[in-house]
């Protein structure tokens, strides 16, 4: 009886103390959104968030903080990335789960792991090396006078490279969850596989599929140090994609040095990163809960 | 014959029964298992219906019935494993001598475990070796010494016959045995905790003939010393090993008494159309 | 009813044209995996000497003196290597917590998951203005310590989730197994990680892979130093950091060393990549 008393014991106080470090871990969520918020509000006395977000002007020294070129910068290398990914994962899904042979599967996921394992530094180096060189000797010249090559176009084709594995492995996922039942009754009723993809998978697959999008925009929002080393960070609304441009982690990146030299510069900088905490949050709140209940139907 | 294969390989190993009365539990009154107006539900659906019986003690008790009848269920009840599905909802009495299994909490519950063991439709080998399979029962329950625990592994093993095939590579895992053989093992690792009453849920469905044999014949010996509950599917098993039968229907106990009586001479119609095979 | 020949055509053309788009993509994930690979090691084998790894930057280190970027390793690794055992600390708990002593129904666990789901998806440049601000709120200064806490936080959702898959797919017949033989929830948790050892294996590589070439959180809180740091207290390098700053200066020949330094990070990244796949595929054979 006293071994029993004993085990128990030692069961409740782990399980205690196991409930203790996963509500731990959960807080952060929540003391990571008012740790932000609190370091930034400071600017609030001064400006209200529609002319921060709104402003063209950033003169730190002046008080001046317009996030819209940044806020511009980031929209149009995250629509890039996903212009680039969202067909190319799309399509490579498609094969994975409604064509392929076992034999590619063997290659393609390695593939895939590879591109999700490689670190941000090194997708910088890489659009530096290449990237860079590409666009602003042999694509820049066809179509403008002159461009350097660090422009929303390097960095969004880094960016959708970046974000590739993450979309292909979740299209993979959702298909998946389309009952084979349903598979067969559209391909005895005749229809290709193309037909069968579109009109049956794809279809049944929709909110899945913006959910996943909505997904990857989140962590394209927040990729730095690739975006950083190939953007041009220069605070300007691009007008084209063989502009520089500067997007919101570059400029927290880039200025956290200095930031505690001049007044509000921190305020600043912290509500860029809470902007983006709070995007990421709302993003990925939704479609993880879209995604979930699709994955529960199946 | 069995009994004399049992003597031999005991005075081969040089222990008998006395020596493992050391590790008998002494304060269970053993008085056997019954159940008063036992209702069980999962998700609002009505499984088990005001359900009494008796398992009688030292006996094989068979629990027939068509798929579906709840007669899973109602092992499962016996030792609370079907707490792990979720939304289930018991009520009633299910006693074990003085105490009720079914309004105790999940901790009381680890030591009514023990007393009630439970042999899985398909074996389900811990993932360590064999040697450890047997022995993690008694250590979970405070038996550590290295002697002990010898002495334990080799008797069940030669317990269920297994001894003389697994003895050379006792630190293997236990996944490298055979579907017949890891069900064996998994019999001696619910004997190892000595417990009183052994649930069998289907337990040779998922062997072929001559293993299926081999652990029946195990279940017609071990009845001496324990008293076994069993799930069957199979109506010629239960014929052949039963002392007792309880006939399950939508979640009603139908019929129940002693096998002879319940299968050469059925009461109830329910029971009769069952056994000619009218449903099944 | 028949379909009229002209509608018939497209269905097909339509079918090759996909199919032609499909082989384009799988042709551009494979040449994508394989450009950067390919451009990244040749250019840094053209650049790296066996100096740059084994020594610290010596004197005119970043206008293209001598000396190479040992104190970058060994900061990744000391960062690196305390981050994954605090991590594994935590998420260990956290993880069977949810899976043994929660329901498959429970609330908590449903809300915990989606935290968790969105921990991992918070860049980490915001890990590291929120570690940099916790910092400054209770007086620490840039320190590799501070690098620790901010990966230990990145890493932990990313733990936390991979080894919730591999739990998920412990069969229910283990468990039973478990409890039917009296254990508690703890013991059977114990049994549970003997089960599936190398899925725990396998998600901490994945996160050594993530932390390793984490730059933008430790960017804020582990600052930057030349030398091996000796005390928790003190700045440390880390390897991608290392790499874009020399990157980002004029000198050619500081390039080469940052060329050289991306070369060293893609083959330990591949390292652990090509490790993790290999015991994943090992564990799947020997699953119950």
């Amino acid at each position: 009886m006293n071994i029993n008393s004993k085990r128990l014991l030692k069961e409740k106080t782990m399980g205690g103390a196991m409930f203790f470090i996963t509500i731990l871990s959960l807080l952060l969520v929540v003391v990571m959104g008012v740790g932000l918020y609190m370091k930034s509000s400071p600017i609030f006395n001064e400006l209200s968030l529609l002319d921060i977000l709104t402003a063209r002007e950033w003169r730190p020294a002046k008080s001046q903080f317009g996030f819209f070129p940044f806020v511009m910068g980031t929209v149009w290398v995250t629509l890039i990335a996903i212009i680039i990914a969202f067909p190319i994962s799309l399509f490579t899904a498609l094969y994975l789960t409604e064509y392929a042979k076992s034999v590619v599967r063997k290659y393609v996921y390695p593939a895939l792991d590879i591109l999700a394992a490689l670190p941000s530094v090194i997708y910088g180096v890489w659009g530096t090396l290449v990237v860079v060189p590409w666009i602003s000797k042999k694509l820049g010249p066809v179509f403008v006078d002159y461009t350097s090559g660090y422009t929303v176009l390097a960095a969004g084709i880094v960016l959708g490279i970046m974000i590739l594995p993450l979309l292909v492995s979740l299209f993979v996922e959702i298909f998946s969850t389309v009952p084979m039942a349903m598979r067969e009754v559209s391909l005895a009723l005749g229809s290709t596989r193309w037909q069968l993809s579109t009109k049956v998978i794809m279809k049944k697959s929709l909110p899945g599929i913006f959910a996943t999008i909505v997904l990857a925009v989140s962590r394209a929002l927040g990729e730095t140090i690739a975006v950083l080393m190939v953007c041009g960070n220069v605070p300007q609304i691009p007008h084209s994609i063989f502009d520089a441009c500067y997007p919101i982690p570059a400029l927290i990146a880039n200025n956290y040095g200095e930031m505690l030299s001049m007044p509000l510069y921190e305020a600043a900088l912290m509500l860029a990163a809470t902007i983006l905490f709070v995007v990421v949050l709302v993003f990925n709140l939704t479609s993880r809960i879209v995604l979930r209940r699709i994955s529960k139907n199946d | 014959m069995t009994l004399f294969v049992k003597r031999l390989a005991k005075s081969e190993n040089g222990f008998t029964k006395e020596e493992f009365s050391m590790f008998k539990h002494e304060n269970e009154d053993s008085s056997g298992l019954y159940c008063e107006k036992l209702n069980v539900s999962i998700n609002g659906n009505h499984i088990l219906k005001d359900v009494s019986l008796k398992i009688p003690k030292n006996k094989i008790t068979c629990i027939v019935g068509p798929s579906g009848c709840g007669k899973s269920t109602l092992l499962k009840t016996f030792n609370r494993i079907i707490d792990m599905t979720e939304g289930v909802k018991i009520s009633g009495k299910i006693m074990l001598g003085s105490e009720n299994i079914a309004d105790m909490s999940f901790n009381d519950l680890t030591e009514i475990r023990r007393r009630i063991g439970l042999v899985p439709q398909r074996p389900c080998p811990l993932p360590m070796s064999i040697y450890d399979n047997i022995a993690y029962g008694c250590r979970i329950h405070g038996i550590t010494k290295r002697k002990d625990l010898n002495k334990i592994v080799v008797h069940y093993l030669n317990e269920v016959g297994l001894w003389n095939e697994v003895r050379n590579r006792l630190q293997t895992p236990a996944t490298g045995l055979s579907i017949g053989q890891q069900q064996r093992l998994c019999l001696a690792r619910s004997i190892a905790v000595e417990p009183e009453i052994i649930l069998a849920d289907e337990a040779t469905s998922a062997l072929d003939p001559v293993s299926s044999k081999i652990v029946e014949d195990l279940f017609v010996r071990l009845k001496e010393d324990y008293t076994i509950v069993m799930v069957t599917h199979t109506l010629r098993q239960a014929l052949r090993i039963a002392d007792y039968a309880i006939f399950i229907y939508m979640g009603k106990v139908v019929e129940e008494g002693p096998a002879k009586e319940v299968f050469e001479n059925p009461q109830n119609e329910l029971t009769k159309n069952y056994l000619l095979g009218v449903f099944s | 009813m028949k379909s009229s020949p002209k509608k018939h055509r497209k269905k097909f053309v339509a079918a090759i044209a996909a199919r032609v788009c499909m082989y384009l993509s799988l042709l551009a994930v494979f040449a994508f995996a394989i450009a950067i690979i390919w451009a990244v090691i040749r250019r840094g084998w053209q650049c790296i000497t066996w100096e740059m790894v084994t020594s610290l930057p010596g004197g005119g280190f970043y206008i293209g003196k001598s000396g190479g970027f040992l104190n970058a390793i060994v900061g990744s690794i000391y960062i690196v290597g305390a981050s994954t055992i605090l991590g594994l600390i935590i998420s260990i708990p956290a993880v069977f917590y949810l899976n043994v002593y929660l329901k498959k129904t429970s609330k908590l666990a449903y809300v915990a998951r989606l935290a968790y789901d969105v921990l991992f998806g918070v860049p980490s440049i915001v890990y590291g203005a929120f570690a940099f601000t916790l910092m400054i709120a209770v007086g620490m200064r840039t320190s590799l310590l501070g690098g620790i806490i901010t990966t230990t936080l990145l890493i932990i959702p990313i733990m936390i989730r991979s080894m919730d898959e591999v739990v998920k797919n412990v069969p229910d017949e283990l468990y039973e197994a478990s409890y039917a033989l009296g254990s508690t929830r703890l013991e059977t948790v114990k049994l549970v990680i003997r089960q599936i050892l190398s899925g725990i294996a396998t998600a901490t590589l994945l996160s050594v892979g993530r932390a390793i070439g984490d730059a933008a959180g430790v960017m804020f809180t582990a600052g930057f130093s030349d030398s091996i740091p000796t005390s928790l207290t003190q700045q440390t390098a880390t390897l991608p950091l290392s790499i874009f700053f020399q990157l980002s200066a004029p000198q050619v020949e500081v390039q080469e060393r940052a060329y050289a330094a991306a070369f060293v990070l893609t083959i330990i990244v591949l390292i652990i990549s090509l490790l993790g796949r290999f015991l994943t595929n090992k564990f799947s054979k020997h699953k119950i």
